[in-house]
């Protein structure tokens, strides 16, 4: 594996791989020294033309901790709002000698399209509603930790299908995994083909939450995307909630132990209420910590070694 | 051509590049049970003992050591592994590697003698990478270094306190140890390269 553009990028060995490496770097967060001499001069170069304080910031320790040199270019001070071109932008912080580009766009495609016009490893941290593969690592990694091997397991994604552009990659990561996935959401932000979809990927769909709750092994909430919501998609927030939130009611039809997760940032009493937040069985605050963890596996696995196609063997 | 002396040069070759064992099951055994008791003996005793193996072989090992060095003692000696993939110098050069645990027993290793335990000791590169990790969690009063083989070519000025075998080889050649833990049976094998 050369760059990490899609879940499909990696086969079950490849993720597990990069799971397993992430445990270790797990434990590097409980030292009192956490750094590791790993990525010794290697530079990367964080590339965010869409707010993302969460993944950005746990990229920037990821490499930190891994003692590369990071910087962080946000779209917005940048050239691109004087007008540059996205692959000028890019031409131009690759021409300094980066290694490696993390690349956040609004463009479905941007990371895969910027991985063509350089020589630098790239990780797409977020494309559009298309993919974001380190936080379908990281969800798979957090609910693994607590549920052990993934295989058979039940999963209910819930929510904000059509504009999640974490769905695709969890869907792909826990399908490879082996696990078996549910989708829930209202008929309006089902995404167009789903069907088709549901039947080559091999996972179900199903519009009542409360039919598909006490069968799982995790359920995890996607956030309602209020900024994307142009009106339309349902009548009141309230309906919302009544219709699809993991409200207190909804939290004690879940199995004792089934796991909650939620990539963040919350909307508390829209899509998931306090209660199930803060319930034992949340693993929400676990997922923000696996988050660096699992970057630095990622990173590793990109740039330890000598980059062109050389990790082939522990990843595909 | 190499002189065969009184071989036939087929079957010469035939025998070069066929694996040979260098330590038996017994020598194995005979070996740890040395190692384990002249750390001891260096020590004056187990107290403030922490032994860990790298891995993979030699955490096996380092569990024997401390288990010969319980039946002499009488006290558990805290047993642990230190991976040090992470501070290889080699990276770039290879592939990337599978990252394996680490596991620093209870009391840590701050003002402690870690005695840390390896297969076979070669370049020393494992060992520098061993001491570099060490220094990232803790600061031991001392460090020793415990091998099964030591097969020669430093590239680094380092050296084994306690040595099982010390094997003279070529560069060459490949020594592999098989442990019962990993591989179903304890063995030392030398094969390929020229036979010194």
């Amino acid at each position: 594996m050369r760059h990490l553009l899609s879940m499909r990028d990696l086969d079950r060995d490849g993720v597990l791989s990069i799971l397993d490496t992430a445990a270790s770097m797990h434990d590097v967060q409980r030292r009192e020294v956490k750094k590791l001499p790993t990525l010794r001069g290697r530079t990367v170069v964080n590339l965010f033309f869409e707010d993302s304080t969460r993944t950005r910031s746990s990229f920037e320790i990821a490499g930190k901790w891994l003692s590369a040199d990071v910087i962080n270019i946000s779209g917005k001070g940048s050239s691109t709002s004087k007008g540059e071109s996205l692959r000028d932008t890019v031409l131009t912080v690759a021409a300094m000698g980066v290694d490696g580009l993390v690349i956040r766009h609004g463009a479905s495609g941007a990371a895969a399209q910027v991985s063509q016009w350089v020589d630098a490893v790239v990780v797409n941290a977020g494309d559009g509603t298309h993919e974001h593969p380190t936080q379908a690592l990281l969800d798979a990694y957090t609910m693994r930790q607590r549920l052990g091997d993934l295989e058979g397991r039940h999963v209910a994604i819930v929510g904000d299908l059509t504009h999640s552009r974490v769905l695709r990659s969890n869907l792909i990561c826990l399908r490879t995994l082996g696990a078996r996935v549910t989708v829930v959401a209202p008929p309006t932000l089902m995404p167009s083909g789903i069907a088709t979809w549901a039947a080559t990927d091999g996972f179900e769909t199903a519009y009542d939450l409360d039919e598909v709750l006490p069968h799982v092994d995790a359920v995890m909430m996607l956030r309602v995307q209020r900024e994307r919501m142009s009106g339309g998609y349902f009548p009141t927030a309230r309906e919302y909630t009544v219709g699809y939130g993991l409200t207190r009611e909804r939290l004690a039809r879940l199995p004792e132990h089934a796991v909650i997760c939620h990539p963040g940032p919350m909307n508390r009493g829209l899509e998931i209420a306090a209660d199930a937040a803060d319930a034992a069985q949340s693993l929400i605050l676990d997922q923000v910590s696996a988050g660096v963890a699992v970057r630095m596996s990622v990173l590793y696995h990109l740039l330890a070694s000598s980059g062109a196609g050389t990790a082939e063997g522990s990843v595909a | 051509m190499r002189p065969d002396f009184g071989v036939p040069p087929q079957a010469a070759s035939a025998d070069a590049a066929a694996p040979r064992v260098v330590m038996s099951e017994a020598d194995v055994s005979r070996a740890l049970r040395r190692i384990a008791h002249e750390i001891l003996e260096r020590n004056k005793g187990a107290q403030s003992l922490v032994v860990l193996g790298i891995p993979t072989r030699g955490v096996a090992l380092a569990r024997r050591l401390v288990k010969v060095m319980a039946e002499v003692e009488g006290r558990e000696v805290p047993v642990g592994a230190l991976d040090v993939t992470m501070y290889r110098d080699d990276l770039r050069r290879n592939p990337t590697r599978a990252v394996e645990h680490t596991d620093i027993p209870a009391p840590g290793i701050d003002g402690r003698t870690v005695v840390l335990v390896d297969d076979v000791l070669f370049s020393g590169r494992t060992v520098r990478a061993a001491l570099d990790a060490l220094s990232d969690l803790g600061r031991p009063q001392a460090v020793r270094l415990a091998v099964l083989v030591d097969r020669g070519h430093r590239d680094l000025p380092i050296r084994a306190d306690f040595v099982g075998k010390n094997l003279p080889t070529s560069s060459a050649e490949r020594v592999s140890v098989r442990l019962a833990e990993h591989d179903g049976a304890d063995e030392v094998l030398i094969s390929g390269g020229e036979r010194r």
